[in-house]
């Protein structure tokens, strides 16, 4: 086997250099009662050809492979990946090396997370980001539980039933544990999440908002973040699509305390939903408070501007049981991979590509609205909208699969009130062409 | 004096990112403006002005990476024989299989029909990594280890839930990595540390004086972290069982017995195993890696939902189970990395696993065996895939532990893992994987000889190691205390 270098005479002689006969001889202290009986049972070992005809015949078997357009979104999004951002980040450099514990051995991956983390600040309006966290929906859950313990005394966290569905699952499983109280705020009829009632709320900690939300729609931050410093609670911010912050304004600016969110749309391929990345923010005042992984500059002892791992002490090697959160890696690759995403883009390229995502998402709405549909609320969205429609739309979207595009998701698998109405999400990478395409089989 | 692979080079400066660029340039292939631009008007006060990002050109892109990659030290530059960690060799071809275009553009919210190729490719991993274990069934949602154990612990939650019994506690060995204590406390555990035997093993009379009817169990690393094996296993989950209780396997080091060691038969009712240590998938200078957990049929129905599912040649996603913990990840964990493992896998089969976690131990007690005189080794007893070391023959020069870590770098060598497990002061823990030749250990040892060496006649060399990195050692208090963490 080619991972496996060792001839049969070193074996031999290493097996006498440590004192034993044959390799199984190693294993001897391991109790009878404990040990695999038979052999493993796996499949023959592949050759590189014949996993890559393995591989061939799976790929067959996923019936998008040969799609034409996916329009659908909903937390995974289809953007152009620059040729340049996936060949610098196979260098092995980056992708075989560990966590950066020898700073003086890792300064590439360092300054890497360093510069991601300064972009991920600027982009969101923040004054401290983190390394990464595992995904957008661990990281909204990382957000709550920070609230909670800043919020020393208080018990309870308010989420907008506007989050993406899985998110919130994610933030029951991981706050079910511990004694808090979850509680949901509606969605009003404009889409945007209903605050009205957050004065009746006892203990809140934090509240949570997601901007686009779930159905495409932009949350009115700012009026939002007003309502729930009124109740003293911290204001969390969440997203699906950072894209949208080259046209809106961010959720920092409209006076955000925490924003997290999921960050697969700068640079990484959607890979049936991972790995994609938890990105992570907050105030500065807070910063001793944040989960995960921190980079942070200082100098070597000539004085020359270095970057190493820093805030440990909030960490678990140290902390143990009382660190505030049990994440000890990031999503390393990822992240770096995001800001080669962002340094390709520049501030101009990202403001350009999310004009395009609105303008073309806008063409699609507008194109089917002119044909009957409706849509299921009347705010503003970016790049991600549902619509009614008047007649059954699943016998088209239907008819669309066989000619290789998937058109929206039923939401009614989410929201049960929403049956039949269809999430849409069309990017930079859709052409008019295929939109059009969409448009005719909608109208016949 | 033995030269290891880096004592030439020439290293090149990169400024950060902002500090490049101008107003205008752009590295990204824009598409063509082929709809009409939409109106504006209604978004009132929403639209922003975008951030202040550099602009930069594709090649200020491309130099600025490769500048900063040359900085690095991964798998494919040299040895890493990072203990616990498990540095092997991450296989190319690998690469290629997650980077086919039907798996990175399959979207995760479509219907099993559409997507039965990915769902085999989970349905199929999960069997191999039972079987490998020897466990019942599996779940491959968790992104890292971490995360299942968090897992592994809300599944114990949920089972005591479901019994009506109120236990608290959870007893965890004194070797054991930090975050076990932490996803423990994620959920409402209070650990109790068990200090390990004089042999560096559990000792069973002390979890049976601690293992008590408001204990949920016991979480333990077997291999445990001073790279040996709890050979009291056996014993140790037939005392928790007998009080009710439950036991945690966390599977770091499952590279040392693959094929060897079956874990249901040790007793163990929930393990996770790294994805990114054993089948070696890339660490990623930190991530992505991935944790699936692995269970006993009594505790298959409070795994994550969804579960991926097989029946009359269709594969589908299963969610009605009412007493599973819930879901861990937006989707279905780091899904390119579970297509590593699982090419993995299939390339090595059953012989060469099995074959990888006997040179991993044979390469292990070599390393042992060869520098058993000139180290303090912790404990003298047979190791499994790593080796631990301590600096305690080297105080009398006042040279420490860090000061050789620091002193390899200059040789080209990654260091070991140092000052952990934390029962060993001055730990320096070795792991040089199956991947390394006879040839690259004998250097190694060669070098390390020489630091060692070094340490006696020329003590004042290591504590300025190293010298020959674009940075020397750097001021971590400093950044610690006056955090600037953007710029």
């Amino acid at each position: 086997m080619r991972y496996l270098p060792h001839t049969t005479e070193e074996i031999g002689e290493m097996l006498a250099a440590t004192g034993h006969e044959r390799l199984e001889d190693l294993f001897s202290h391991i109790p009878q009662a404990c040990r695999y009986q038979g052999e493993i049972d796996i499949p023959k070992p592949l050759s590189e050809w014949a996993l890559n005809d393995h591989f061939i015949a799976i790929e067959k078997n996923i019936q998008t492979a040969s799609a034409k357009a996916i329009l659908v979104g909903g937390g995974s999004y289809s953007h152009h990946i620059p040729q340049i951002v996936t060949s610098l980040m196979s260098r092995s450099e980056f992708l075989t090396a560990y966590t950066p514990y020898q700073p003086e051995m890792a300064q590439g991956t360092l300054q890497g997370i360093f510069e991601y983390q300064t972009l991920t600040a600027r982009l969101l309006g923040m004054e401290v980001a983190n390394a990464s966290m595992y995904d957008g929906a661990s990281a909204l859950a990382e957000a709550l539980l920070m609230s909670l313990r800043i919020q020393k005394k208080k018990t309870s966290v308010a989420v907008s039933s506007a989050i993406h569905p899985h998110y919130r699952e994610v933030v029951r499983s991981y706050l079910l544990a511990g004694s808090f109280n979850i509680v949901e705020l509606e969605t009003g009829p404009d889409g945007r999440t209903d605050l009205s009632k957050l004065q009746d709320i006892e203990d809140l900690a934090g509240v949570a908002l997601q901007s686009p939300n779930f159905f495409g729609v932009i949350e009115d931050l700012e009026t939002a973040g007003t309502a729930i410093h009124s109740v003293d609670a911290l204001f969390i911010s969440c997203f699906t699509e950072p894209f949208a912050y080259g046209l809106f304004r961010s959720p920092g600016q409209c006076g955000a305390d925490i924003v997290c969110g999921e960050g697969q749309s700068f640079g990484m391929s959607q890979s049936f939903g991972g790995p994609g990345l938890g990105m992570f923010c907050c105030r500065s005042k807070y910063q001793r408070n944040i989960p995960g992984r921190v980079v942070g500059e200082t100098v070597d002892i000539e004085g020359k501007r270095g970057y190493v791992l820093t805030l440990s002490t909030r960490e678990q090697h140290i902390r143990r049981e009382k660190a505030t959160s049990n994440i000890c890696s990031n999503q390393g690759i990822c992240s770096l991979t995001a800001a080669a995403y962002m340094a390709s883009l520049g501030g101009t390229g990202l403001r350009r590509v999310a004009r395009l995502n609105y303008d073309k998402a806008s063409y699609l709405k507008n194109a089917l609205v002119e044909c009957g549909a409706r849509p299921l609320f009347n705010s503003p969205t970016f790049n991600e909208f549902v619509l009614n429609f008047a007649d059954d739309f699943e016998p088209v979207r239907n008819r669309l699969i066989d000619k290789g595009i998937v058109a929206g998701i039923n939401l009614g698998r989410f929201y049960h009130e929403y049956e039949g109405a269809y999430l849409f999400c069309v990017t930079e990478t859709t052409s008019k062409a295929i939109l059009d395409a969409v448009i005719s089989e909608v109208r016949s | 004096m033995t030269h290891g692979p880096g004592m030439n080079g020439l290293i090149l400066d990169e400024p950060l990112l902002w500090e490049k660029g101008k107003k205008g340039r752009c590295g990204f292939s824009m598409v063509e403006q082929d709809v009409p631009e939409a109106n504006l008007d209604n978004l009132e006060n929403l639209l922003g002005d975008g951030p202040d990002f550099p602009d930069l050109s594709e090649i200020d892109v491309v130099r600025h990476y490769t500048r900063l990659s040359t900085w690095n030290f991964g798998v494919d530059t040299g040895m890493y024989p990072l203990g616990s960690c498990t540095m092997k060799y991450n296989p190319k071809i690998n690469e290629k299989m997650a980077a086919m275009p039907g798996i990175t553009t399959s979207h995760p919210l479509l219907e099993d029909k559409l997507s039965q190729g990915t769902l085999q490719i989970m349905f199929e991993l999960q069997k191999f990594l039972a079987h490998i274990t020897g466990m019942d069934a599996v779940s491959l949602q968790p992104a890292a280890g971490a995360q299942g154990e968090l897992t592994g612990m809300q599944i114990f939650a949920a089972w005591f839930r479901k019994k009506g019994e109120k236990r608290n506690k959870i007893l965890i060995p004194d070797t054991a990595h930090g975050t076990n204590p932490a996803s423990a406390a994620l959920c409402g555990f209070k650990p109790v540390a068990i200090k390990s035997g004089a042999d560096g093993t559990l000792d069973v009379k002390v979890v049976t004086e601690l293992m008590d009817e408001e204990t949920v169990g016991i979480m333990l690393t077997n291999p445990n972290t001073l790279g040996l094996f709890e050979e009291s296993i056996r014993d140790v989950t037939t005392i928790v069982h007998e009080k009710g209780g439950l036991v945690y396997c966390d599977g770091a080091n499952m590279n040392a017995v693959m094929g060897v060691v079956d874990f249901k038969r040790c007793g163990i009712d929930v393990m996770h195993l790294n994805l990114h240590k054993t089948f070696s998938t890339p660490h990623g200078g930190g991530g992505p890696g991935a944790g699936p957990v692995c269970v006993v049929d009594q505790l298959k129905n409070f795994l994550p939902v969804p579960r991926v599912k097989h029946e009359k040649g269709r594969y589908y996603l299963e969610y009605d189970h009412p007493d599973s913990i819930g879901r861990l990840h937006a989707f279905f964990g780091n899904f390119g990395v579970l297509v590593r493992a699982y090419s993995y896998i299939l390339s090595m089969g059953a012989g060469n696993l099995k074959k990888a976690s006997q040179l991993a131990v044979l390469n292990a007690n070599y390393v042992r065996e060869a520098f058993r005189d000139v180290l303090h080794l912790a404990y003298d007893k047979p190791c499994m895939h790593e080796c631990v070391f301590s600096d305690k023959m080297q105080h009398k020069y006042k040279v420490t532990t860090l000061d050789m870590a620091k002193r390899l770098i200059d040789h080209g060598y990654h260091p070991p893992t140092i000052y952990f497990p934390l029962v060993v002061p001055g730990a320096i823990m070795i792991e040089p994987t199956e991947t390394e030749n006879r040839d690259d250990l004998d250097q190694f040892v060669a070098v390390f000889k020489d630091v060692v060496r070094e340490a006696k006649e020329n003590s004042e060399r290591l504590r300025e190691a190293p010298t020959r990195t674009k940075l020397r050692r750097l001021d971590e208090t400093r950044a610690a205390r006056k955090p600037c963490l953007i710029g």
